[in-house]
């Protein structure tokens, strides 16, 4: 495409829009990316990422990663900074699956010892997981229940026998964002999400079980310290989020800021997905109290599907968790609004941090690390397309100039549309398997939206962001069995 | 064509336009479009149950959101696959209201072809407008 006249390079992976490229902007926005992608970017990435620019409140940048691609509201891959006194928050900067997230599990097994027993484990995944369109899952609560669970997220399923101390030392926040108050959820949200834990979804949602091969480990050390210590090492990763229940938390949250963001406070934007309210007003408070219960549900949600993947790997290998090596590497989300201090004109200040379609990316020493990370940095999950892999990275020291933050997945440079009238879900099924990938899914059609060849090269994004000084490379991850919904 | 959808505005979402002469038949396209994502063959949805809704907006646009916001609540909340058996809207000068019989069935993987789940309604480039023809619609579908 051609690239906006006022797009200038700033260094070979970071390019600029200025303040003078669309009225109402308040700071540049840039964009993290190598020439090849940035030529490659459609220009939704443009639009939006300079609508960001206008949020009240908005400090430095409006950014967009690596992978950025077309969204609504902010631009998949956008991040934004606000001050918490003076800024907004934005149900558009976070998405309607808030605290979509990817966790990644290791195990002691070899590909070689998984091979034989792939499709057994595979399909039984596939049975065991609930996947697709409004499938509801496994842990049955009551509605009573299910306002403790978003309270407390991991906690809740570490009480319940759905997880251990360390599984919630290893995510982020520890499972839980404190000050989830169920008091800001609305009857229908909790009506719509409370039975569905344990749900993985559709769309860009899986499962999968990967490779660690040893001539795609990239820092060897680091590898170790995440726990791939073992050539071919076999890896469970897995993408899902808060399911209907932050759907709809985002939901009736965007219909309240739509009614009070212009009558009541004055604020007029060029997008409506945009909406938003002063953080520090009750509408803002609210959504941000009810963000965090979304937030939570989704930890948990990931948390009792891990519960369910460790039950499967332990029938098919009569083996407990434990001595299978069932540990989880990390667990990050991407989609969320948080409180962060990070360096300011020399000082500490405190950050209301938008990340949307983008990863927190910690680097060594950063507080909220867990102490076997502090010297490597966060371990970023980062997913690709399920045809051709995935990547373990690290966060940087040098990732504080995009307050620690890099891209999620590879992007998408294929509408949906355009993937399903371009590939035959059941064609690439077949094809996959003769490639060594065992797919298991409730949709042809579904399948055929995430094809490989609908995104960008995972490897092109990955290196952007170690370039960048974002992010390094720590694994490539190599997929062979995946279930979708 | 009474709905189209558009890969030229939207990449990991579903966007469409809408066309009917009526606003009801604006609304019952549009229902069409947005349950299609989720179930390739809506004739194989059965008209076993019945649910009313009625829905009270500001405006047309409001009253569409809120509208395709009910149909994607009902698929998650009770699994029922809805789409509009008759619809009927009041308009006023500042404020508009919905009636609507919804009928379907409850998710069959086995009968329902099914593709991807839709998560919510967006505002991004939401737009009910009158036209010429009679009344158009653009909706982008979070999947």
């Amino acid at each position: 495409m051609n690239l906006p006249a006022a797009l200038k390079k700033i260094s070979d992976t970071i390019w600029e829009l200025p303040i003078s490229y669309k009225e109402g902007m308040l700071v540049p926005a840039r964009i993290y990316a190598t020439e090849k992608l940035i030529k490659a970017m459609d220009a939704g990435v443009f639009e939006q990422v300079s609508n960001v620019a206008t949020l009240p409140g908005i400090q430095r940048y409006a950014y967009c990663m690596p992978d950025g691609h077309w969204g609504y509201g902010f631009p998949i891959g956008g991040v934004a900074a606000m001050d918490p006194g003076s800024g907004v928050i934005s149900p558009g900067g976070i998405g309607f699956d808030i605290n979509c997230g990817m966790r990644l599990v290791l195990t002691n097994l070899t590909a070689d010892q998984v091979r034989p027993r792939l499709h057994q484990l595979v399909d039984r995944l596939f049975a065991r997981i609930p996947t697709g369109v409004g499938c509801h899952g496994f842990v049955k609560l009551n509605q009573s229940e299910f306002g403790s669970l978003i309270a407390q997220g991991s906690r809740w399923c570490l009480k319940n026998g759905f997880a251990t101390q360390d599984d919630l030392d290893m995510t982020e926040e520890g499972g839980c964002f404190a000050g989830a108050d169920p008091s800001s959820i609305s009857d229908k949200a909790i009506e719509r999400g409370y039975n569905q834990l344990g749900t993985l979804g559709s769309g860009n949602h899986y499962c999968e079980i990967q490779v660690a091969q040893p001539e795609n480990i990239w820092d060897a050390e680091r590898a170790a310290a995440f726990g791939l210590t073992i050539p071919n090492q076999v890896v469970i990763m897995f993408h899902c989020g808060s399911r209907g229940f932050g759907h709809q938390v985002a939901t009736d949250y965007l219909k309240l800021f739509l009614c009070v963001m212009e009558r009541k406070y004055g604020i007029k934007l060029v997008d409506r997905e945009l909406a938003c309210a002063p953080f520090h007003s009750p509408e803002g408070q609210a959504y941000f109290s009810a963000m965090k219960c979304a937030v939570n549900m989704a930890f948990a949600n990931r948390q009792v599907i891990l519960h369910r993947i460790r039950e499967v790997f332990s029938e098919v290998f009569h083996a407990s968790p434990d001595d299978l090596g069932m540990r989880m590497v990390y667990d990050v989300a991407h989609n969320t609004a948080k409180l962060e201090q990070h360096q300011a004109n020399g000082s500490k200040k405190e950050f209301l941090m938008h990340r949307k379609g983008s990863t927190r990316a910690f680097g060594p020493g950063a507080h909220g690390l867990p102490a076997c990370y502090k010297k490597t940095g966060q371990p970023v999950i980062i997913g690709g397309s399920m045809e051709t892999g995935s990547y373990l990275l690290a966060g940087m020291e040098s990732g504080a100039e995009a307050f620690f933050t890099t891209a999620h997945g590879s992007g998408r440079t294929m509408s949906r549309h355009q993937a399903k009238k371009s590939f035959r879900g059941d064609k690439l099924q077949r094809d996959m398997e003769l490639r060594g990938i065992y797919v298991r899914t409730d949709s042809f059609g579904g399948l055929a939206e995430e094809a490989g060849d609908a995104y960008k090269n995972i490897d092109e994004v990955v290196e952007a962001t170690e370039l960048a000084g974002l992010s390094r490379r720590v694994a490539r991850l190599i997929p062979i069995g995946n279930i979708k919904g | 064509m009474p709905f189209e959808y558009r890969g030229d505005i939207a990449h990991a979402d579903i966007a469409f336009n809408a066309w009917s002469e009526t606003l009801e038949g604006l609304f019952q396209e549009a229902a069409q479009a947005t349950m299609k994502v989720m179930v390739e063959d809506l004739t194989a949805v059965r008209p076993a149950q019945t649910v009313e809704i009625k829905l009270d907006q500001s405006n047309e646009e409001m009253l569409l959101f809120d509208f395709l916001n009910e149909l994607i609540f009902y698929k998650d909340a009770r699994r029922l696959i809805l789409l509009p058996a008759q619809i009927t809207i009041s308009r006023g000068a500042e404020a508009c209201s919905l009636q609507a019989t919804l009928k379907g069935e409850e998710i069959d993987a086995g009968r329902h072809m099914l593709n991807t789940d839709v998560k919510a309604v967006t505002m991004h480039r939401f737009s009910v407008a009158q036209v010429q023809a009679g009344w158009r619609a653009t909706v982008v579908l979070d999947v």
